[in-house]
């Protein structure tokens, strides 16, 4: 690592990233407040990558990936980690040297460590998107996905965004040199007080949270909200509030994680729930772009679906 | 004529390693193209390419192309106006610059020669434009709307020097200049070429090797010695150095090392998590053993020798190690039997229920072909154990619902195998689970263990039959169950085994099974027309009963007597096709010797030939045969066919028609070409 910076704690490494990324004129939004897969779920990232309006934002989001639960006895998955996202629309010209200023800013020397773009193109089935770009490798190690959105919610994205997500967790392990992610200083020690792992905070959630996704979670209950989110986020369509119908479509694509970690999904039905999703997905995006079409078009003439 | 060197870069951001090669000799065929339409040709073209750019260097230009005239041939002076308005359309000439030659007008277009900048200036964004990217992208500002540059990511600079002059064009806000970059860490201004001749060494001494086959040349010697240094050896992999060549601009390996204690996890799990997961080399040890070390290809030259990047990759190894052990550790705790009440939540496919019924319907099959039939006391796969049979059928698939093999699919039957023998179930039974797969495709193994091949051959049948039974075979170029694949598998199962298992001729199974065998015997130099020859005489429904056929014929019309006797049946059946016997005549008695010759000829041969078919002695058969070509020869030496007397016409006719029904016992010689 560079001594100037000297080893990051958990929390440090976020307030770091928020720290460089405001000075690259990005807003510094707080995590969605629902259940989601993965940072691009963030509405800052699904429905804001759509149209043509300039957007430039950075948050943590919390990330629920109910089947990687291993009850707190992997020291590399989680139910619940973190992602830092960043997204800038339309893509800068040096996205990349951005990014790697990053690296740089967080102690990561480009020239003790091997840093590399390895092919790796980005498709969510659920969200109707793919984009094209790496997963950036240090050492040998993914630690983060680098994407060029070209469609969200099936429409093109005119113009493209560019999307990082780092896994926090990883990285950080990698700066601390740690091999259990519960071993991590989330803290850097103050007044003599050890640094709080970050195991103190998360390992009981681990726990519990394996027990209760693979085990636990009443699975008639599962499918009852998901029939729920769907027919309110189908209203919510109907009803012309896009962003409240993306809330919705955000719940069932959740349950639907759930209902595939308590193993009572067949592999059939597998692919049509995820139709389904898509669907919600898809059409929330439709109504965002009904719903702002006419604007964007005045602000931006010539632009066009 | 003078000439010049053409440089041209186009730098992007990363190019997915596999597409680099093929990226490289579009742009030379591309650019040649272009060239080539405005008539030029360069000497020759040198090609590089690394991760962050396409370049290319044409030798020997010309600064002028050369003036071309062209002659154009229109419609005759006397034509009516139209016809000359649309010659003069397409020449762009006026009547007055057009020659009557004879009567018919003629244009002659002058093309003066060019400047090759312009003509260049011109190829390099139509060039660009036209890329046949596998997959491209748009971005950046531009991509406000859906028209603009596509690349395979983020075109960056363009570098166009012809001579030492700059070639100026542009695409999509991208200009050409003078100026590029060097390696992304080492080198961080931009590098100013001067032509094409400094362009590789300016790049080299910002380190960058355009080279890629320099690069793969380094990697390969540096990964070498190193094995070599810490007495080990390199498990060599074309496609690996490829690989790390199109993800470095600065190749440098480095060996490091692993828990030993990993080694007890099977050598192809820990092959596949260096090689595909992290693009390392593998070694072998002294004695041949997979050794606790790897090399991975940095893009650097570390300030620190590479100690932080060893020690980087080696603890993102472990991690994976330690997944794939626990995986391993997991898998074996539970018995594959049990692992298999898991199939059942998989689908095999949706008309055909799950894999749990498919290894039913196998395990029966698998039984069934390594039984004794009630009569002749003979198996279908002879010298297998039916027990053992059914018990490694159970067991193949159990395998997929493994973790290992959910993370390496590929591993599928291997992993199986090794589980069998963990809990300590007979080899037969573990070669057949391991091995049940193959063979994958034409050169692979062709498994010759008894329970290997019940298995193997039952899993195969049972898609071939259930996908043809339920309508779904191949079509056209479409085989998304890759039942041409099976075919293969099932007919070299058979052939090398000398399996007798009827394959019926149900929604044409037999006629796709007959075409794969004329597919894979056209590589062994068997002639499809003989397997047509044999085929065609119906009723068989045994691989290698129709092979053995078709080798004995293959060799025997190579023969003087099976050519001759060939030529006969032809002109036999020639005759036999224009002349009508009538049946009302009686024939009369043989009044020639040779008919009488032919006639006592056919009298031995036919039982001989129908006693050697029946027991399969296809060169007996075609020996019995053989004894016919001379009397043939003599009958249609001495003997006229076509005789005044109706009853001696009738005779011969029939005797012809005993010589065609005679030679079809073997073979239907009308479909061999020749």
């Amino acid at each position: 690592m560079a001594e100037t910076v000297g080893i990051l704690s958990f929390q440090d490494l976020i307030l770091t990233l928020h720290d460089y990324w405001s000075k690259q004129g990005c807003v510094i939004l707080q995590p969605y407040d629902m259940e989601v897969g993965a940072g691009t779920f963030h509405p800052a990232t699904t429905l804001r990558s759509l149209g043509p309006q300039p957007w430039n934002a950075a948050y943590v989001q919390p990330s629920r990936r109910p089947t990687d639960g291993r009850y707190g006895e992997n020291p590399n998955r989680l139910q619940h980690y973190y992602q830092y996202q960043v997204i800038m629309k339309p893509s800068p010209p040096d996205l990349q040297e951005l990014y790697l200023g990053s690296l740089a800013a967080i102690g990561i020397d480009p020239l003790v460590h091997d840093i590399r773009f390895v092919e790796d193109d980005w498709e969510s089935p659920t969200l109707g998107a793919w984009g094209l770009g790496w997963e950036v490798w240090c050492d040998g190690m993914e630690v983060t996905q680098f994407t060029y959105f070209q469609q969200m919610g099936g429409f093109d994205c005119k113009p493209v965004a560019g999307e990082l997500t780092y896994g926090l967790e990883r990285l950080a392990m990698y700066i601390q040199g740690v091999d259990s992610v519960y071993d991590l200083a989330f803290n850097t020690p103050v007044n003599g007080k050890p640094a709080v792992t970050y195991g103190d905070v998360f390992l009981a959630n681990e726990q519990q949270m394996s027990k209760w996704n693979f085990e636990v979670a009443d699975t008639e209950k599962l499918f009852r909200w998901f029939r729920d989110a769907e027919a309110e986020c189908q209203a919510s369509i109907a009803a012309g509030v896009p962003l409240a119908a993306y809330d919705q479509a955000i719940k069932a694509s959740h349950v639907f994680n759930l209902l595939q970690a308590r193993g009572v999904i067949s592999v059939q039905e597998r692919a049509s729930y995820i139709g389904r999703v898509r669907d919600l997905a898809k059409g929330s995006c439709e109504a965002w772009i009904a719903h702002n079409k006419a604007g964007w078009e005045a602000q931006f003439p010539g632009w066009s679906i | 004529m003078a000439a010049a060197e053409f440089l041209l870069e186009l730098r992007c951001e990363e190019i997915p390693a596999r597409m680099q090669a093929k990226a490289s000799e579009d742009l030379a065929r591309l650019f040649t193209e272009r060239l080539a339409d405005a008539g030029l040709t360069p000497d020759r073209i040198t090609s590089y390419v690394t991760p962050r750019r396409l370049a290319l260097i044409a030798h020997g230009l010309p600064l002028q192309t050369e003036a071309v005239s062209e002659e154009f041939k229109g419609p005759r002076t006397s034509a009516p106006d139209q016809a000359l308005d649309g010659f003069l359309r397409k020449t762009g000439l006026t009547k007055d610059q057009l020659q009557d030659r004879d009567g018919v007008w003629f244009a002659v277009v002058e093309r003066p020669g060019r400047a090759t900048a312009d003509v260049l200036a011109e190829a390099v964004p139509a060039v660009i434009r036209a890329f046949p990217w596998p997959k491209s992208m748009r971005w950046g500002d531009a991509s406000t709307s859906t028209e603009s540059l596509r690349w395979v990511r983020p075109l960056q600079g363009i570098v166009a020097i012809f001579g030492d002059d700059l070639v100026p064009c542009s695409v999509d806000g991208v200009e050409s200049g003078f100026a590029t970059l060097g390696h992304r860490f080492h080198h961080l201004g931009v590098i100013t070429i001067g032509n094409a001749h400094d362009y590789a060494e300016k790049l080299r001494a910002c380190h960058v090797i355009v080279d890629a086959q320099e690069r793969a040349q380094i990697i390969e010697e540096r990964a070498k010695a190193l094995a070599a240094a810490a007495g080990l050896s390199l498990i060599e992999d074309a496609g690996l150095v490829a690989e790390n060549a199109g993800l470095t601009e600065w190749p440098v390996p480095l060996l490091g090392w692993f828990d030993p204690a990993f080694l007890d996890v099977p050598p192809e799990v820990i092959q596949l998590t260096l090689r595909t997961n992290q693009k390392y080399f593998v070694l072998r040890d002294a004695a041949g053993k997979l050794a606790p070390a790897f090399i991975c290809t940095a893009n650097i030259e570390a300030k620190d020798g590479g100690a932080a990047i060893v020690a980087g990759n080696g603890k993102v190894l472990a991690a994976r190690l330690s997944d794939a052990r626990f995986f391993w550790e997991q898998d074996k705790k539970t018995p594959l039997a049990v692992h298999a009440e898991k199939l059942g939540r998989i689908t095999f496919h949706e008309k055909l229920g799950t894999v749990a019924d498919k290894v039913e319907r196998v395990a029966k099959l698998a039984r069934w072909l390594a039984s004794p039939d009630s009569e002749t006391g003979k198996a279908v796969v002879p010298g297998c154990d039916p027990d053992l049979a059914e018990q490694a059928a159970r067991l193949c698939k159990a395998d997929l619902v493994t973790e290992m093999v959910g993370e390496f699919p590929e591993l599928q039957g291997l992993m199986g195998g090794y589980y069998a023998r963990a809990e300590g179930l007979p080899d037969a039974v573990a070669d057949a689970i391991r091995d049940h797969y193959k063979p994958v495709g034409q050169g692979d193994d062709v498994p010759t263990a008894p329970v290997t091949v019940a298995v193997s051959l039952a899993d195969k049948l049972d898609s071939f039959h259930e996908f043809f039974g339920s309508d779904m075979q191949p079509t056209g170029s479409k085989d998304p169950f890759a039942l041409r694949r099976t075919g293969l598998g099932i007919i070299a199962l058979m052939t090398v085994n000398g399996v007798r298992y009827p394959v019926g001729d149900a929604h044409g199974q037999w006629d796709f099974i007959v075409d794969r065998l004329k597919v894979q015997q056209r590589e062994a130099g068997v002639r499809h027309d003989v397997i047509d020859a044999v085929v065609s005489l119906g009723g068989e429904n045994l691989i290698v009963r129709l092979l053995a056929r078709v080798h004995a014929l293959q060799s025997f019309i190579a023969t003087e007597d099976g050519a001759n006797l060939l030529a006969g049946y032809k002109r036999a059946a020639n005759i036999l096709k224009k002349e009508e016997r009538d049946p009302t005549i009686t024939p009369a008695a043989p009044s020639e010797p040779a008919e009488a010759a032919l006639a006592s000829a056919l009298e031995s041969a036919e039982p001989r030939a129908d006693a050697a078919i029946a027991a399969e002695d296809f060169e007996g058969a075609m020996a019995a045969l053989a004894t016919l070509r001379a009397p043939i020869d003599g009958f249609f030496e001495t003997v006229t066919v076509n005789a005044p007397e109706q009853e001696k016409r009738s005779a011969r006719l029939a005797l012809l028609e005993r010589v065609r029904v005679a030679v079809h016992k073997v073979a239907d010689f009308s479909k061999i070409e020749g």
